[in-house]
């Protein structure tokens, strides 16, 4: 099992390098430059000489190099300087965003605590809903529950979030007024007051990425649950006379969830990626409003610097995914 | 006279009102929304109205503009002028007296070494400067006495109080910026993020294009002054998100530039939580007709340039035709609500420079079919179109992807087709369009289309570098990369001599007639473009914000010393 994991760990060096060319050079191909947000008063002499300052006209092999760099030498010193208050990173130029001249990681490091809680939050009440939903809805299959719960979680996997956030927002924060309709990143918690604000502005949104989570991983189960029910050892475990909850919670459930499990895990990125329609509507400004406002503003550090980490997130939560597999299923395992 | 009592009476605390509040940090948190989110709070490496509209809470320059687009002090004592001998006689040179006992926000003095520094910020040959316009002609500036500091320009200067005013170039603390000069200016996060003001707020906190938090600034030279203890600016969503969470459910304070639908406008304001604020500066939404040929035919870097005439667009007839066939209030109204008007001139602000022209608001169809007639093109196949030497009267339009401005292109659409011209219309991303890509053949310089829309302004009150841009030399193409302002190459040798007689001329006058005849020219006169729409930043307030003046001419922020709560 080591030996796998340390294969597979030495392959993902060579992939994310291509990963990393990729990216950088799609993002930097893409039409767009960061001159579109100069206004147009300031004159053309000195907007040209602003781009040049900022690098944007060096050729991009050489940039990508030293993002390269940046990314796999300066921003690791630099975080450890973070951590253990030292200097190793000191005057090294770090990977710079080009809209607020700072270094992206900062901004990255400020915004990870809202997307984890808010997108977080909402897969994994999603995922914590979505058990009994399949396990329901599995047991009867045609019965009233699993039409009832069949109809949500179809409304919750076609609806997209762009739409059921906006629909929430105007009409549980703007029109009734229940909920903030912007979220306040600077809010701490350190009472009952101010739990029950940091609760009440997260309530929308993780609201609505639950009830899409949710469905999706719920019709994962439903669907497991279905195959293993009818197979021999539960036919036996019935015989024996076993009660139905402990039949389904300790013969049918384990089984169902190894390749739910799998699904939970490869969709872990994408916490990190963050939601960035919801974000937006909300006023969460993670890491997903970060990367659309990056986009707009043609601010290509940004953008390369987070699409790459969520690449790094997806080989490795697909690393784990194998992982947790071999681990719940001992046929891979002795296989 | 019982009456007059009781109403003099009513009037006394009205006369009173701000005196109650006159106590520093006693109305409590002032909420800010901006939907574009403030990523810097440094003038001089922004640029960006939002970067400076923020940073405008604690940097001052040292005169302001008012909502007229006149000079008021702010750090200077008094405006100088060649009265108060503040301008020298020869007009090369202005000298500014600092208010006395001027404090930083860290308590130590403020003095003319701060303004000599921060010159030789902006101009430092290493930096890139975004508003190195504003210190354009300056020689030298140099301390006199700690309080007094002289300006030397290379030529007489009709304008001499460009450098140090606005919001756009305020002073900075030399102390907290000496090692942020030239190249290193972009790595000093920390400085330009909390920058040491003079202004009635310090930065708290300020997280890159999230939220900025605030507090009162104790050492602000009004001791009654700013009324907040606190200011939130939150940044993020969208325009409409941002009026609503001020005029629907009020849990903001004051939204910047909310420009949204107006039948959105009318619905919000009807609840009554707030109001919009209109400044109308020099924001003008025009078209730009191409007076060279854009066809894909002609060889690269010769297509769009003025070696090729544009075979439809250089005959002013068509020109003419083209404008008159389009209904501006139409276009104000349904675009843009209170926050439009009709215009037919360029320089629409300040008062003393807009030309009274209203020759192009009134549509005329018929009269726009009669000029395309004697200009020779006619519909000889009954398609609709017009044609001339078998060449149909085609034309591209293009803009950016931009809600409103695809409702307006659609409306133009028509009443061009209506008149017998065929309209292919095309969005490009404002983020190409603007991005200025000498690479990108849809950036709005290299203006590969016949027509095309957006809207521009320019930095100040005095608009003469603005007509400056409109000169035979300044028409982009492959030799300044694509990089100057003269977008629809227009060219013509009176309007260059009479810009030339501007750029001598000094007495006010003058100089307003003269801005004012440049601009006909370009527009009514020779129709090279056709402003459509006076745009105003419209921002909502809500009835609890007291104080609040929209100047146009300034950042928004500028006076929120003034602002207070409404009990």
């Amino acid at each position: 099992m080591r030996r796998y994991i340390a294969r597979r760990l030495l392959i993902s060096v060579p992939t994310l390098l291509v990963i990393s060319a990729v990216v950088f050079l799609v993002v930097d191909l893409a039409p767009g430059s960061p001159a579109s947000q100069i206004p147009q008063t300031i004159p053309a002499e000195v907007r040209a000489r602003i781009i040049e300052q900022m690098g944007v006209n060096e050729p991009a092999l050489w940039r990508y190099l030293l993002w390269l760099r940046q990314v796999f030498m300066i921003e690791p010193l630099a975080a450890l300087d973070a951590t253990f208050g030292t200097a190793m990173a000191e005057g090294q130029a770090r990977i710079t965003s080009w809209q607020s001249r700072g270094p992206v990681m900062e901004v990255i490091a400020e915004r990870l605590p809202q997307t984890l809680a808010v997108v977080g939050g909402g897969y994994l009440l999603g995922a914590v809903l979505a058990l009994p939903i399949g396990i329901v809805a599995a047991l009867r299959p045609g019965g009233l529950w699993d039409r009832g719960l069949g109809l949500v979680t179809l409304l919750g996997v076609s609806l997209p979030t762009f739409l059921t956030a906006a629909l929430v927002s105007l009409l549980f924060a703007a029109r009734l007024g229940w909920f903030p309709t912007a979220y306040d990143t600077t809010l701490r918690v350190t009472d009952w007051a101010s739990l029950g604000q940091q609760v009440r502005q997260m309530a929308l949104p993780v609201g609505v990425l639950a009830l899409a989570n949710a469905a999706v991983i719920g019709r994962y189960l439903r669907a497991a649950m279905q195959e293993v029910l009818p197979q021999d050892h539960v036919r036996a475990a019935r015989a024996r006379g076993l009660s139905e909850m402990r039949v389904v919670l300790v013969h049918v459930l384990p089984n169902a969830l190894i390749p739910v499990v799998t699904v939970i895990a490869l969709g872990l990125p994408t916490v990190f990626g963050g939601a960035i329609v919801t974000e937006t509507i909300f006023k969460v400004n993670g890491i997903g409003a970060a990367l659309i406002g990056a986009i707009r503003a043609s601010d290509l550090p940004m953008v390369q610097t987070i699409v790459f980490l969520f690449a790094v997130l997806v080989v490795l939560c697909n690393l784990i995914a194998d992982v947790l597999y071999a681990a719940l299923d001992p046929r891979l395992r002795h296989g | 006279m019982i009456r007059m009592t009781a109403l003099l009476g009513l009037m006394i605390p009205v006369a009173f009102a701000p005196a109650a509040h006159a106590q520093r940090g006693s109305d409590g948190t002032l909420r800010l929304i901006y939907h574009q989110a403030v990523s810097i709070l440094n003038p001089y490496l922004s640029g960006g109205t939002k970067d400076i509209d923020a940073a405008s809470l604690m940097l001052e320059p040292l005169a302001g503009f008012d909502e007229n687009g006149h000079l008021v002090p702010r750090l200077a004592e008094a405006v100088p002028t060649v009265e108060n001998g503040g301008v020298a006689a020869d007009r090369r040179s202005v000298t500014w007296r600092l208010r006395p006992d001027l404090r930083w926000s860290d308590g130590s003095p403020v003095t003319a070494e701060d303004v000599v520094f921060t010159h030789s910020y902006c101009t430092h040959p290493e930096g890139a400067c975004a508003q190195l316009a504003k210190f354009a002609g300056v020689t030298a500036v140099e301390a006199v006495d700690p309080l007094t500091v002289r300006v030397s320009f290379d030529a007489p200067k009709a304008n001499p109080w460009i450098a140090f005013t606005g919001a756009s170039a305020p002073i900075l603390q030399k102390a907290q910026f000496a090692a942020c000069l030239g190249a290193a200016a972009a790595s000093c996060s920390e400085q330009n993020f909390a920058p040491i003001g003079t202004g009635p707020f310090v930065v708290q906190e300020f997280r890159v294009n999230d939220v900025a938090t605030f507090a009162a600034n104790p050492h602000y030279r009004d001791p009654a002054r700013p009324a907040f203890a606190e200011v939130v600016l939150k940044g993020g969503g969208d325009a409409e998100g941002a009026a609503r969470a001020v005029l629907e459910t009020g849990e903001f304070d004051y939204a910047w530039n909310t420009l949204i639908p107006p039948p959105l406008q009318a619905e919000l304001t009807t609840i009554g939580k707030g109001n919009f604020v209109t400044g109308f500066g020099g924001l003008v939404e025009r078209i730009v007709l191409n007076l060279t040929d854009p066809s894909p035919d002609l060889p690269e870097g010769t297509r769009s340039t003025p070696r090729h005439p544009h075979p439809i667009l250089s005959d002013l007839r068509v020109r003419r035709a083209l404008s008159l066939a389009i209904d501006r209030g139409v276009l104000a109204d349904l675009g843009y609500g209170s926050a439009g008007r009709p215009v037919c001139n360029l320089i629409p602000a300040p008062a003393e420079y807009a030309s009274a022209d209203t020759s192009c608001l009134t549509q005329d169809l018929a009269a726009a079919k009669a000029l395309l007639d004697q200009a020779g093109w006619q519909d000889q196949d009954g398609d609709g179109v017009r044609e001339k030497d078998g060449r149909p009267l085609a034309l591209t339009f293009q803009t950016t992807v931009n809600p409103i401005r695809q409702d307006v292109q659609a409306l133009v659409k028509s009443w061009w087709s209506e008149i017998g011209v065929s309209v292919t219309l095309r969005q490009i991303d404002a983020g190409v369009f603007f991005g200025s890509d000498p690479a990108s053949p849809d950036t709005h310089q290299k203006f590969y289309a016949d027509v095309q829309m957006y809207a521009s302004e320019w930095d100040g009150t005095d608009p003469e570098p603005y007509l400056a841009q409109l000169t035979c030399d300044r028409i982009p193409g492959p030799e300044n990369q694509w990089q100057a302002e003269n977008i629809g190459r227009f060219c013509d040798p009176a309007f260059d001599a009479a810009l030339a007689r501007l750029q001598q001329s000094i007495a006010p006058d003058e100089r307003a007639a003269l801005i004012r005849a440049l601009d006909t020219m370009v527009t009514t006169g020779q129709m090279a473009l056709l402003p459509l729409v006076h745009r105003g930043r419209l921002s909502a307030r809500a009835n609890s914000l007291g104080g609040v003046v929209a100047g146009p001419w300034d950042a928004e922020l500028s006076r929120a010393a003034e602002w207070y709560r409404i009990k």
